[in-house]
C-alpha cells in the first residue's frame, strides 16, 4: 500500500509499504477512505517531538471501511464504516474504566520510555512518537486498529466523510477545551490560535453557551473563519493582553484556551527568547501563548490547555497562576466521550465540521500538504487527504 | 555460584516480610511493584502455571515444568544465544506469593519472589516482584550483561507492564510486524 514516511525533520515522503495485518485478537484493519493533516503532525514535520523512528508511517485523524477483524472483535464486522479516535485505549484498565481514555495503562508496547520520563506509562496513539507507541498512522491506504471494539464510532450511511473525519481528533479536542472551561452563562471565552482545533473550541464554547468569545491569531483568513464562527477577533500583536483586557471591561477573560501549543510565534521578548533557546536546543518548549493566557485571564478564571506541550517550560508564571488562583485543565482528549454525542451534534445540524476543510488533496501530494499547512500557504488551514 | 536462603519465616504474618535470596553480599537486586485489575486468585493462578510465563516475559522462551516443583527454564540474549537452568519452587502460597530459586550449576543464579496483595478501594492487586541474581563476569560474562546488565530494570518493568494489559485485556500491546516505510 502507499503510505506518508516521516523521514526527517521537514522530510516525509509517500512510499510503498506492506499492507498491515492483524497481530493481536482485538486488531481490526481497516481501508481509509479519508485522513488528514493535523498541527500535531507540524510538531513532527518540524522534529520537535522525540522518539521518531525513519520510515514511521504518520496520521491520526482517519477514518474508513473495516476490511478485516481478528478473532476477539465483537462490535465490528466487515464493511462497518467507521471512524477512528487517534488515541488508543483498552477499555478495561483503571483509566479507561474512569472514562480517561487518552490515558490507557494498557496499549502501549513501550511503556518504560514514557514512565521514565513521566513517572508513569502514556497510552498508544497513532502515528507519533515511539515513546506513544509508535504504531503505524493512518496517513495510508489501510491501517491497523488496536482494540477495534473500544474506539471506533460506526457511522450510518448518508453523512458524508467530510463531516464526521474530525471526531477523529480535532473537533472532541476543542470540545473538551471548551467543557474543560466550566462555562457558565454570560461568559467570555478567549481563544488563542485559529487554526483548525482552535477553530472548534469557537464553535463549542458556543455550544457549551458562551455569551462572548474572543479569538486571537494574526493570520487574516483564520481570524475571518472565526468571525463567521461568531468571535470577536483580536490580531495578535505587541499589545494583545491590553486589547483583551480593553475589550473585556478590564476584568479579563473567564477562560482563556491556549490551541497553539509547544510551537508560539510572537513578537514580544519571551518569545523571541523562548525562539533564540530553542534553535539551540536549550529548551523544546516555546509557552509564549500560555504564559499570555495565564497573564490575561480573569482571577479565578480557567486556563484550558489543548495545544501539545512536551518538556519542561521555561519562565512559567506559577506564580500569577497561583496568585490568580486560576484552575488549569490539559491534557490529550478522551475522545471516546465525545465521538457519540458530537456526532449527534452533526446529525441534528447544530455544526457542519467540514467548514474549517481549505485543502482537499490527494495522499500522493500528502508531502505538499504539509508543506502548505506548516507555511499557511494558499491561504490552508485544514488538508483532508484521500487515498 | 550457589544460591541459599537466607530468611525462612513464611509462617507466621504477612508474606512480604520475607524473601529467599543468592548470598547477601552477593548479585544485584531488583524489585518492581505494579497493580492489576484482577483478584489475586486470578494472577496467582496464571503465574503459577509456569508456561504461562513467555507471554509476558519477552527474553524467556520457555519455561516447562519437568518435575514437582522443579522448572526448565530456557532464556534467549539479545545475541539470539540461549541460557538455560533448572529452578526450583521453594515456596507455593495460593493466591498470596511464590517464591522460587535456580538450582546449583544453572547459567544464571538467580532467586526471586512474587506477592499477590489486595489493593486499596477494591482496584486489584498489587504485584510485587523481587529478583536477585549473579553479576555478571565469567564466561557469561558479556551475555549476561546483555540481558540483565543495566537494562534489567527496564525488562522486568515491561514484561509486568504486559502481564497487567495480558490479564487486564486478554492481549498485550505489539507493534512487531506492523509496516513501515524505508529507514534510510
Amino acid at each position: 500500500m502507499r503510505a506518508l514516511c516521516w523521514h526527517g525533520r521537514e522530510d516525509v515522503r509517500v512510499e510503498k509499504v506492506p499492507d498491515p495485518k492483524i497481530l493481536n485478537p482485538h486488531d481490526a484493519i481497516v481501508r481509509i477512505t479519508t485522513t488528514a493533516i493535523c498541527g500535531s503532525n507540524l510538531h513532527l514535520y518540524g522534529g520537535f517531538v522525540p522518539g521518531m523512528e525513519k520510515g514511521d508511517i504518520l496520521g491520526h485523524e482517519f477514518m474508513g471501511e473495516v476490511v478485516e477483524i481478528g478473532s476477539a472483535v465483537k462490535n465490528l464486522k466487515k464493511g462497518d464504516r467507521v471512524v477512528v479516535p487517534f488515541t488508543i485505549s483498552c477499555g478495561q484498565c483503571f483509566f479507561c474504566q474512569k472514562k480517561l481514555w487518552a490515558l490507557c495503562d494498557n496499549t502501549n508496547p513501550n511503556p518504560h520510555e514514557s514512565e521514565m520520563e513521566t513517572g508513569y506509562p502514556s497510552s498508544g496513539l497513532y502515528g507519533y512518537s515511539h515513546t506513544n507507541g509508535g504504531y503505524a498512522g493512518g496517513q495510508a491506504e489501510y491501517v491497523r486498529v488496536p482494540f477495534a471494539d473500544v474506539g471506533p464510532l460506526k457511522i450510518p450511511d448518508g453523512i458524508p466523510d467530510d463531516q464526521v473525519i474530525f471526531l477523529s481528533d480535532i473537533f472532541p479536542t476543542g470540545y473538551q477545551a471548551a467543557e474543560n472551561c466550566n462555562i457558565q452563562p454570560g461568559d467570555t471565552v478567549a481563544v488563542w490560535g485559529c487554526g483548525p482545533v482552535g477553530q472548534f473550541a469557537i464553535k463549542s464554547a458556543f455550544l457549551l453557551g458562551a455569551e462572548r468569545v474572543l479569538a486571537i491569531d494574526d493570520v487574516p483568513e483564520r481570524l475571518e473563519m472565526a468571525r463567521q464562527s461568531g468571535a470577536q477577533t483580536i490580531t495578535a500583536n505587541g499589545h494583545t493582553f491590553e486589547d483583551i483586557k480593553e475589550a473585556t471591561g478590564g476584568m479579563g477573560p473567564d477562560s482563556c484556551i491556549d490551541a497553539v501549543g509547544l510551537e508560539a510565534h510572537g513578537s514580544t521578548a519571551d518569545a523571541k527568547m523562548d525562539k533564540a533557546k530553542a534553535s539551540v536546543k536549550l529548551t523544546t518548549d516555546r509557552p509564549h501563548v500560555l504564559r499570555q493566557a495565564i497573564h490575561a485571564c480573569r482571577k479565578g478564571g480557567t486556563v484550558s490547555v489543548p495545544g501539545v506541550y512536551m518538556g519542561a517550560l521555561d519562565k512559567f508564571p506559577f506564580g500569577t497562576a497561583f496568585g490568580k488562583g486560576l484552575n488549569i485543565r490539559m491534557g490529550q482528549t478522551h475522545v471516546q466521550n465525545y465521538m457519540r454525542p458530537l456526532l449527534k451534534r452533526i446529525e441534528d445540524g447544530d455544526i457542519d465540521p467540514s467548514f474549517v476543510i481549505t485543502h482537499r488533496l490527494n495522499l500522493n501530494d500528502a508531502p505538499e500538504g504539509y508543506r502548505a499547512f506548516r507555511d499557511k500557504h494558499d491561504k490552508c488551514i485544514k488538508v483532508v487527504l484521500k487515498p | 555460584m550457589k544460591t541459599r536462603l537466607v530468611e525462612r519465616s513464611y509462617s507466621r504474618g504477612r508474606a512480604t516480610t520475607v524473601q529467599p535470596s543468592l548470598k547477601s553480599g552477593e548479585g544485584s537486586k531488583i524489585e518492581k511493584a505494579i497493580t492489576i485489575n484482577r483478584s489475586p486468585e486470578e494472577i496467582y493462578s496464571f503465574w503459577r502455571q509456569l508456561e504461562n510465563l513467555p507471554r509476558f516475559m519477552q527474553h524467556v522462551q520457555s519455561v516447562t515444568q519437568t518435575g514437582e516443583g522443579i522448572s526448565h527454564w530456557v532464556v534467549k540474549t539479545s545475541h539470539d544465544r540461549t541460557l538455560e537452568w533448572d529452578a526450583r519452587l521453594i515456596e507455593d502460597k495460593p493466591g498470596q506469593m511464590l517464591s522460587w530459586q535456580s538450582l546449583e550449576d544453572a547459567d544464571v543464579d538467580n532467586a526471586g519472589s512474587v506477592w499477590f496483595t489486595p489493593a486499596t478501594g477494591g482496584r486489584g492487586t498489587v504485584v510485587k516482584v523481587s529478583m536477585k541474581y549473579s553479576p555478571p563476569g565469567g564466561k557469561f560474562g558479556t551475555m549476561l550483561s546483555k540481558l540483565f546488565g543495566d537494562s534489567a530494570e527496564k525488562e522486568m518493568s515491561e514484561d509486568l507492564f504486559h502481564l497487567k494489559s495480558l490479564l487486564e485485556t486478554g492481549e498485550a500491546p505489539t507493534t512487531e510486524g506492523q509496516p513501515q516505510g524505508s529507514n534510510k
